[in-house]
């Protein structure tokens, strides 16, 4: 009986959760305070209001907001793996693409997440769902994103787990249904993407983001940004598990994020130009990011950090021979994880708003609340990942599947 | 119905929405939204009650929540003479007094631009904690900004939850009970205009202006977006906003733009008008013009 068979499945999934050494473990509690951390700090937000953050009415959105956007170009990302393996066939990507379906599985948690921690009267967050509450669709872009990231969420969630449960039972996956959702899958990630840029691009009142490059741009970089994290899982799948990932696939991988992060760059350059050449006051923004306002320099740091960064990665990638290297390889992930992070969690949102829609410039950098809130929301996200991987793997692997125990 | 105010409004009260559980089963309640243009007149007037009811406990005075729609064939407009303006702020202060506004945290709804004469109207270069002895400096005007009262409003375009929208007097007005702090329609307003409550406000109750507007001055919870109303419980009974009473220079005018005979008809007509930032087609009915 099939509900018989996802019983054991489901409790099988649980050993294998509880199953682990010590530095298992330790990973596991290290979560699990930052998650401890996270929640006591949010429940400090609830009892006192949205201003323990540093927002205030002329930064509106900071911090959540833009990790919230970072991590949607991260669900994005598992494309990249998509595209070649289910379309293209490619082997080597194939055996692994399944990994990048569990990392937009988890970064669609914390971008929900991260919206939700956001929002002020969260006890009111059914007022979006009909027919008690009403979502403005298709008027509000909000509600688009809302529509987009679940059904995006879900697809990834059933895929991996029709791959993960059929591997248990020993068949090969259901191609009629697997195939259509993953073909699905990739217009989806496109457009959860877009839709997250339009919510910004379609703001006349704040000319920094009411640019039509932004979505081709958030694009770009959310193929360097999601790819760079796959990459170091991917290392430390191959070191900590017996799961095999031909180094070809993981070349190809870092292959393709140098062409994205060359489009990347030439968005942003194209941005730029446009700005300082016609020098209107809508240069007020991209001046605050790159040079500071009247003095207020908070940002310009990060501004050119990620600019550096990005450059880095684009060069450590592009050269066969650096990308072929592991340490330049890993360098090069990590100066395009840290360069898109900038790039999208403190260069988007903060320079929107920055100065306001009056003209004023209030410096926002986040504050400890929220920091620890997202650092909580990182580790539940990562804590979902590791747990999905603690079941995936060694179905893979062939080391846990259906037990014989009916005679079979 | 735009039209009546009476016939929308207010979600249910935990008691009616447990009585639709219990009573209608999924079927009715699939029908029932619980925004309030689609509510009953009753679940209204007892949400009205409870608000009293509320107010009564929390500040000791008989407070009025009173649920006024428009009037008909009235769509009002407001005019600012920024050559009289001298930049006294008494309209911010009048304003949180009409208004409620939170006093710890202060929030205004009006903010005072001053700018330099040399630059004109120039957002870039104003500053709104101008602090001298005396007003107005010289070389210097005011421009106060509050709620534009958008005809073609991007902040309630944006709205996921509609808890936001234009009546049909042309106020734009906010259901606190309904928004949920999203904070996207300050995003997406070109004049500051909206502003979020990010801690319980604090309002002393000596301070409480007890005649009240379900949709305007009506004490707000922690975590919800307020605006200017163009003090809809003053107006829709036919009286002056608190800012327009309040202006030692009667630089504020304000009254009804369908009526051709009205100081607003004549102000738009005859002076030299603008309205701010034309260019990203608000259509604002909120204008300002140079009386001499």
């Amino acid at each position: 009986m099939p509900f018989n068979l996802f019983y054991q499945f489901f409790t099988g999934s649980v050993r294998q959760v509880l199953r682990g050494n010590l530095l298992y473990w330790a990973w596991l509690l290290f979560l699990l305070a930052l998650i401890a951390s996270g929640a006591w700090a949010y429940a400090g937000q609830i009892e006192r209001g949205l201003g323990v953050t540093s927002m205030r009415d002329q930064v509106s959105w900071g911090f959540y907001i833009g990790n919230f956007t970072f991590l949607v170009g991260v669900a994005a990302a598992a494309v990249v793996l998509v595209i070649p393996a289910y379309i293209y066939k490619w082997g080597p990507i194939r055996e692994i693409a399944i990994f990048g379906e569990l990392l937009a599985v988890s970064a669609i948690v914390m971008c929900l997440l991260f919206v939700s921690v956001d929002i002020g009267r969260p006890d009111r967050f059914w007022h979006l769902f009909p027919p008690y509450g009403k979502l403005n669709f298709p008027s509000s872009l909000l509600a688009w994103d809302v529509l987009v990231l679940n059904l995006y969420g879900l697809i990834n969630f059933v895929v991996v787990t029709h791959l993960v449960y059929s591997g248990f039972v020993g068949k090969h996956y259901k191609t009629w249904f697997v195939y259509p959702l993953v073909l699905f899958s990739v217009p989806a990630a496109v457009s959860i993407h877009t839709v997250t840029a339009f919510l910004y691009n379609g703001l006349a009142a704040r000319p920094y983001w009411n640019a039509s490059i932004l979505a081709p741009q958030f694009l770009a970089s959310a193929f360097c940004s999601g790819p760079a994290i796959l990459l170091i899982l991917l290392q430390l799948i191959r070191k900590f598990t017996a799961f095999q990932i031909k180094d070809e696939a993981i070349w190809k991988i870092a292959e393709l994020m140098a062409y994205a992060m060359f489009l990347n760059l030439f968005f942003h350059g194209s941005e730029i130009y446009k700005e300082y050449y016609s020098d209107t006051e809508h240069l007020l923004y991209t001046r605050y990011y790159f040079d500071g306002l009247h003095g207020h320099t908070t940002l310009v740091p990060f501004a050119w950090s990620a600019v550096s960064l990005n450059i880095v990665a684009f060069l450590l990638f592009i050269v066969p021979k650096t990308r072929r290297n592991w340490v330049t390889m890993n360098l090069g992930c990590l100066a395009c994880y840290a360069g898109v992070y900038i790039e999208k969690g403190i260069g988007l949102i903060i320079p929107g708003l920055t100065p306001d829609a009056l003209g004023e410039v209030y410096e926002y950098s986040p504050s400890w609340t929220e920091l620890q809130v997202s650092a909580g929301i990182f580790a539940v996200g990562f804590l979902v990942f590791t747990l999905m991987l603690k079941v995936a793997v060694p179905i893979a692997l062939g080391q846990f599947v259906l037990t014989p125990r009916r005679g079979a | 119905m735009r039209t009546d105010l009476i016939s929308r409004r207010l979600f249910l009260s935990s008691v009616a929405k447990a009585t639709v559980a219990a009573t209608g089963g999924a079927a009715l309640a699939s029908c029932l939204s619980q925004h309030l243009t689609e509510l009953p007149r009753e679940t209204l007037l007892a949400r009205l009650s409870e608000l009293k009811a509320e107010l009564k406990a929390k500040h000791g005075k008989d407070a009025t929540v009173s649920d006024k729609g428009p009037m008909p064939d009235v769509v009002f407009g407001y005019a600012l003479d920024l050559s009289r303006c001298v930049g006294c702020r008494r309209c911010v202060y009048a304003c949180v007094e009409e208004n409620n506004q939170s006093r710890d945290p202060q929030i205004h709804w009006i903010r005072v631009q001053q700018m330099d004469k040399r630059k004109g109207v120039d957002f870039a270069h104003a500053d709104p904690y101008y602090q001298p002895e005396k007003v107005p400096e010289e070389g210097h005007f005011y421009v106060p900004v509050a709620c534009q009262q958008c005809e073609n409003p991007p902040c309630v375009k944006v709205c996921p939850v509609q808890a936001t929208w234009r009546e049909q007097d042309g106020i734009v007005v906010i259901d606190y009970d309904w928004c949920i702090g999203c904070r996207y329609c300050m995003a997406a307003c070109p004049y500051g205009a909206r502003h979020f409550n990010w801690s319980e406000p604090a309002l002393p109750s000596e301070a409480f202006n007890a005649t009240t507007h379900y949709l305007g001055n009506r004490p707000r919870p922690k975590g919800v977006v307020e605006k200017c109303t163009f003090c809809i419980q003053r107006t829709r009974e036919g009286r002056y906003p608190a800012c327009v009473e309040v202006c030692p220079v009667g630089s504020r005018k304000f009254g009804n733009l369908l009526d051709p005979k009205s100081e607003i008809r004549y102000i738009i007509e005859n002076k030299r008008v603008l309205v701010l930032k034309a260019e990203l087609n608000t259509l604002p009915k909120f204008f300002y013009f140079y009386g001499t």
